[in-house]
């Protein structure tokens, strides 16, 4: 029954039809109430549909499942092409379901433009789901770009006091990564006259060419990742970002770049990424202590858990580049558990923040006399950020580690220097939030989390346990396509050890 | 089945607990978590002798954990007779822990809260016993982490509790970090973390080097250093320790389960269960013995000059840790253990009875304004002095058969660290004696020091504490005696199985017994000389004290100041973070990166905009003559052909 079915297409156009329902209604109380309930309900039914793709998805292969292909530029010889293969297969899934979460989370902290604001949530997920089920470089560059429009509005409309600053940066940054990727692809269109990206996997360009190609890549999804210096977008773009926002920022958008560095630098330009793995990781060192040595010092929650986000996505550079099964599948599962976890960390900066309308740290502290069940979910998900086995934040830290370890001990070392710091913010950040005395007048009325709230937070306290405890199925759903990957990459490298004419000398 | 409810029924207790608590109020919970933890007791000694003394070593399977290539690590129970022995060690003392705090938690308002965190250690602690490989151990081992992390801060209104439990988290973690990188070296060069596969390899890799951060090192010597680092964090050796003592801002009976019975001796259960590997590398060896016996030294001078009964306990928990190192560093594994096994009695009993102390006192600690009580609780008391006995290494209490054994062992391994050992630990034993009964003779004779109020309420604890008390006394007076054959004695061999393993060379604890008398004799005359000082000092000289310390001011002063560890650590470590992470964030960040990037580039164009603007001066023509130029420029472009 399936089968005959343009799923992806169908899970990826589907919230667009929820916004297109919710642009036409009314802006009184009613159609507020009603584009509440629609967003909700279109999120909600495109994430069950998403969860066909978890059961109809064949283990085992790499191949490209659910693919769907038709011409769409024929002039250019570029195709409507969409698929999923077991990496992308599990981002489609974690934006599916961190919408809806998105959206309960925003139902009532959002009081201006609901209507608007639930499109531009909808809108973003088409995008979101599109970016990561694209199979033709052209597709992928749109969806890719796309994104960028709704949550520039996000932040832009919905933010905080400098709002206007954090958004442009946010969108200069980015937007100046992909015009490099955009020659890049034109590029790659120019020599190959194609841009499909299966196609384009199968075909190998010299050397010279790769390097300048994954450069041109490389600068868009490093900011995108972000990689350290091209990071300080971040942290200006979550303080002001509404909480939803700084959850599907920090939840989908990041991991943009990870799987842009998957799908297009690793298997496209293999002797490139081979030749820059020394860069990688040395940016990633830096942004790993760096990060955590300034976000020991943080007074913002948000600005903490955003410079947290840098350190973590460093390790996730780490892992691709260590190009070895625990790294780059410690990489992927580091991008998942990161999902779920920072963009619970947001959330729960989002409950006090409801409430008390700020974000610094010093305005808080012994919460947990007035709030036990917020504590015990926000230490859940500390413990997590920490990378305390049996949460899903250890398994991709500990992979990525132990493939890093197989090749170079000392970035191994470095990086789990940054393990411990880890500790320090965040255990830091919990003490003065949660412990301590409650003396300030205007905490004593605090209430915990109601019922809305428990519900957004109870799917994520399951995952973050669960891929700790049986991280078993997502590592295999992920298995076949990681090592094809490296197959691939290890056959592109020896050709050239076997065949030193065709390229420069490493 | 029995198995797996042994080690889940803790877990269960602490889950309903924890999430119901609200309801069952503190009667419900802490009969949830009690009766739980009794039947888990009963089973650990169905399985010890089942396992231990029958012989009957086995796995239990649970399921996959992760399975990424070649790393493939499986969640399962492993019970062999070590783990049978901590077993009954962990569930023992947890036990007699657990029914102590209905009477101490008593007027707390938290019990469910406390009850499910002391479940939810016992959890942890037991996973880490019956670990089948080294992730489902760090699992364990962070997870007894995260517990005593709770548990230090449980009164979280008090900021030098929550200090306190971030210093300990903090500090394992640093030890962790060895611990972590250690099960990465033993994957690079096994590829497999499981215990079986990677001890039966062990003797292939004894030549093996391994290039670790830019050297090429023996393999097996990388590794064991690593792991044992994370050792040194969790059983608060010498450099890592620092944390232990101010643990002591958790209730007291977390300090005689967490801090001295159980998890501090972590890591001397994981040297001893990774003995196939470590007998391989004769430099981990030598590193174990040094650093254990330094710390049991050490440990013992600080203790001396502190005033809070529990920090003195808590040194000298450290300091018998040392002890159980070195033991293990000269391949007396067995003598380890044995001292881990009877300590565990001791010592809960010593930290029992302090808080049995402190609770009579109206929650005083200090015990400068303690003394002449013992007239007022004469079974908390006695306990104390049963409790010191054993640890002084008086005949014939367990500490003496244990100590004795270890001390013994040092000297017959005849190796230069073997010696240091045995020196230090002889140093050690005299100073044990002398601050034990400085700790007894202060806190119960002499003139009495505390205030009227307090004096009248002084009272001996209810049933419900001292019936645990006289257990784990019992256990402090006989324990040594009824182990001793099986431990170290005659049934050595056919009690401890495979589950320890020792090469061929090292013959230490098979030589202790035959070791010169003044070598035997020494730790007892050591002990009782220690005993006779203090009480000649404390009851009949009770002015030299302070007169010593006058005279000894620097002395004094280091030792009072721990060796100034804690302020080397915040000058080195703590405070250049701190500077570090904000000029990193104002001057990197801010000034460099935005100030060159974004903002620079934004300001940079705002000037261009500026001086743009002047250019536009109104005029049409001057427009029209700009446009002509453009023209012209694209005209040409398209002309000399480089626009195709």
């Amino acid at each position: 029954m399936l089968e005959g079915l343009p799923f992806l297409s169908i899970i990826t156009f589907l919230p667009l039809v929820g916004a297109l329902f919710i642009a036409i209604q009314k802006e009184d109380n009613a159609g507020i109430r009603n584009s509440r309930t629609a967003a909700l309900w279109t999120s909600l039914f495109t994430f069950c549909l998403s969860l066909f793709l978890w059961f109809g998805f064949e283990r085992g292969t790499a191949k490209f499942q659910f693919v769907e292909k038709v011409p769409w530029l024929e002039t250019f010889g570029i195709n409507y092409h969409m698929g999923v293969d077991g990496i992308s297969v599990l981002f489609v899934l974690l934006s599916t379901f961190l919408t809806p979460i998105c959206i309960l989370a925003s139902w009532d902290s959002i009081q201006v433009r609901i209507k608007d604001y639930m499109v531009a949530f909808l809108v973003l997920e088409t995008l979101m789901v599109g970016m990561f089920c694209a199979l033709d470089m052209v597709l992928f560059y749109i969806f890719f770009e796309g994104v960028l429009i709704p949550m520039f509005l996000i932040i832009g409309v919905w933010g905080g006091e400098r709002r206007v600053y954090a958004a442009f940066k946010f969108f200069l940054y980015t937007l100046t990564g992909s015009v490099l990727m955009l020659l890049a692809i034109i590029a790659i269109y120019l020599m190959l006259d194609t841009t499909d990206i299966p196609v384009i996997m199968n075909l190998s360009l010299s050397k010279e060419i790769q390097l300048w190609l994954w450069l041109a890549f490389f600068a868009s999804f490093a900011v995108k990742i972000p990689m350290w210096p091209v990071h300080t977008w971040l942290p200006d773009a979550h303080v002001e970002a509404p909480t939803a926002g700084s959850v599907i920022l920090a939840g989908v958008l990041l991991k943009m770049g990870g799987y842009g560095f998957l799908r297009f630098s690793v298997p496209m330009m293999p002797l490139a990424s081979d030749f820059f793995t020394p860069l990688v990781f040395s940016l990633s060192i830096i942004a790993v202590i760096y990060t955590s040595l300034v976000a020991l010092v943080q007074s913002d929650m948000k600005k903490l858990i955003a410079y947290s986000s840098v350190a973590h996505m460093g390790f996730v550079t780490l892992g691709i580049f260590a190009l070895n099964t625990q790294g780059v599948q410690g990489a992927i599962y580091q991008m998942l558990s990161h999902g779920v976890v920072s963009a619970a960390l947001f959330l729960c900066v989002g409950v006090v923040y409801d409430r008390m309308h700020t974000k610094l740290i010093d305005r808080y502290g012994g919460l947990v006399e007035r709030m036990p069940l917020y504590s015990v979910t926000f230490m859940l998900f500390m413990l997590a950020s920490v990378g305390l086995p049996g949460t899903g934040g250890f398994i991709g830290e500990f992979l990525v580690l132990v493939g890093l370890f197989n090749i170079n001990t000392t970035v191994a070392f470095l990086a789990a220097v940054g393990v411990v710091l880890g500790a320090a913010y965040m255990l830091w950040l919990y003490r003065r939030v949660i412990f301590g005395k409650l003396t300030r007048d205007d905490l004593k009325t605090i209430k915990d989390i109601n019922a809305r709230e428990i519900t957004v937070f109870v799917p994520l306290v399951i995952l973050t346990i669960w891929m700790g405890i049986y991280p078993a199925p997502f590592l295999e759903i992920m298995d076949a396509s990681v090592n094809n990957l490296l197959e691939r990459h290890n056959v592109a490298l020896s050709a050239i050890a076997d065949n030193p004419t065709m390229a420069s000398k490493n | 089945m029995l198995f797996y409810l042994c080690i889940f029924l803790p877990f269960i207790g602490a889950a309903i607990v924890g999430a119901f608590g609200s309801v069952l109020k503190d009667k419900g919970s802490q009969t949830i978590t009690c009766s739980a933890m009794t039947l888990s007791f009963v089973m650990s000694i169905i399985i010890f002798h089942d396992v231990a003394l029958n012989g009957n070593a086995q796995t239990v399977k649970i399921f996959d954990w992760i399975v990424s290539g070649d790393f493939h690590v499986e969640w399962a129970l492993r019970f062999d007779t070590l783990t049978a022995v901590m077993l009954i060690v962990v569930i023992g003392v947890s036990t007699l822990v657990h029914f102590y705090s209905i009477g101490y938690m008593n007027h707390d308002p938290h019990n469910p809260r406390f009850f499910s965190y002391l479940s939810l250690f016992t959890f942890f602690m037991l996973m880490l016993v019956t670990s089948d490989n080294f992730l489902q151990l760090f699992f364990g081992w962070e997870g007894v982490g995260l517990a005593s992390y709770l548990l230090i801060g449980f009164w979280y209104q008090k900021p030098s509790a929550n200090a306190a439990a971030i210093k300990a988290f903090l500090v394992n973690r640093v030890g962790d970090f060895g611990f972590a990188l250690g099960i990465m070296g033993v994957f690079l060069l096994y590829g497999s973390v499981s215990f079986d596969t990677v001890f039966s390899g062990t003797p292939d890799k004894a030549g093996v080097t391994m290039e670790f951060l830019g050297g090429d090192y023996h393999a097996l010597t990388v590794v064991c250093l690593l792991l044992f680092v994370g050792a040194m964090g969790k059983s608060a050796q010498l450099g890592l320790h620092t944390w232990l003592p101010d643990a002591m801002e958790g209730p007291t009976p977390v300090s005689a389960l967490i801090h001295a019975a159980t998890m501090v001796t972590a890591g001397v259960f994981m040297i001893a269960r990774l003995s196939p590997i470590f007998e391989y590398s004769e430099t981990a060896l030598a590193v174990v013995t040094i650093v254990g016996a330094s710390t049991a030294f050490f440990a013992a001078t600080v203790g001396l000059c502190q005033n809070d009964i529990k920090r003195v306990i808590a040194y000298s928990t450290c300091s018998q840790l040392g002890y159980m190192f070195f033991a293990c560093g000269v391949s007396a594994y067995a003598a380890g253990i044995f001292h881990l096994f009877t300590h565990a009695f001791f010592k809960a009993l010593l930290f029992l009875g302090a808080g049995s102390v402190i609770h009579a006192m109206s929650d005083e600690q200090d015990m400068r304004k303690m003394g002449g009580i013992w007239r007022d609780i004469k079974f908390t008391y006695l306990m104390m002095w049963i409790g010191s006995l054993a640890l002084s290494g008086v005949p014939f209490f367990s500490g003496f058969y244990s100590k004795d054994i270890v001390i013994e062992a040092a000297f017959a391994s005849k190796s230069i660290v073997g010696d240091y050992a045995f020196m230090l630990g002889m140093v050690a034993a005299f100073i044990t004696a002398f601050y034990s009964w400085r700790l007894l003779l202060m806190t119960f004779h002499g003139s009495s020091r505390a205030d009227e109020k307090t004096l009248a309420h002084i009272h001996e604890s209810p049933k419900i504490m001292t019936v645990p008390l006289m257990l784990l006394a019992f256990g402090a007076v006989f324990g040594g005696w009824a182990g001793y054959d099986f431990f170290v004695g005659d049934r050595m061999n056919e009690f401890w199985g495979d589950a320890l393993f020792v090469a061929e060379g090292h013959t230490a604890l098979r030589d202790a017994k035959d070791v010169p008398i003044w070598v035997k004799i020494g730790p007892i005359f050591m002990g009782i000389s220690g005993i006779g000082l203090a009480y000649w000092l404390y009851m009949f000289r009770p002015y030299y004290p302070g007169l010593i310390a006058k005279r000894l001011k620097f002395t004094y002063k280091f030792l009072l100041n721990k060796w100034y560890f804690d302020q080397l650590y915040d000058r080195c470590f703590v405070k250049p973070a701190k500077y570090l992470g904000h000029s990193l964030w104002k001057d990197g960040d801010g000034t460099l990166i935005d100030g060159l990037g974004p903002d620079g580039i934004a300001s940079a164009l705002r000037y261009l905009a500026r001086k743009a603007s002047s250019i536009q001066t109104g005029y049409v023509y001057h427009y029209a003559f700009a446009m002509l130029i453009g023209v012209a420029v694209l005209v040409s472009f398209y002309l000399s052909g480089l626009g195709k």
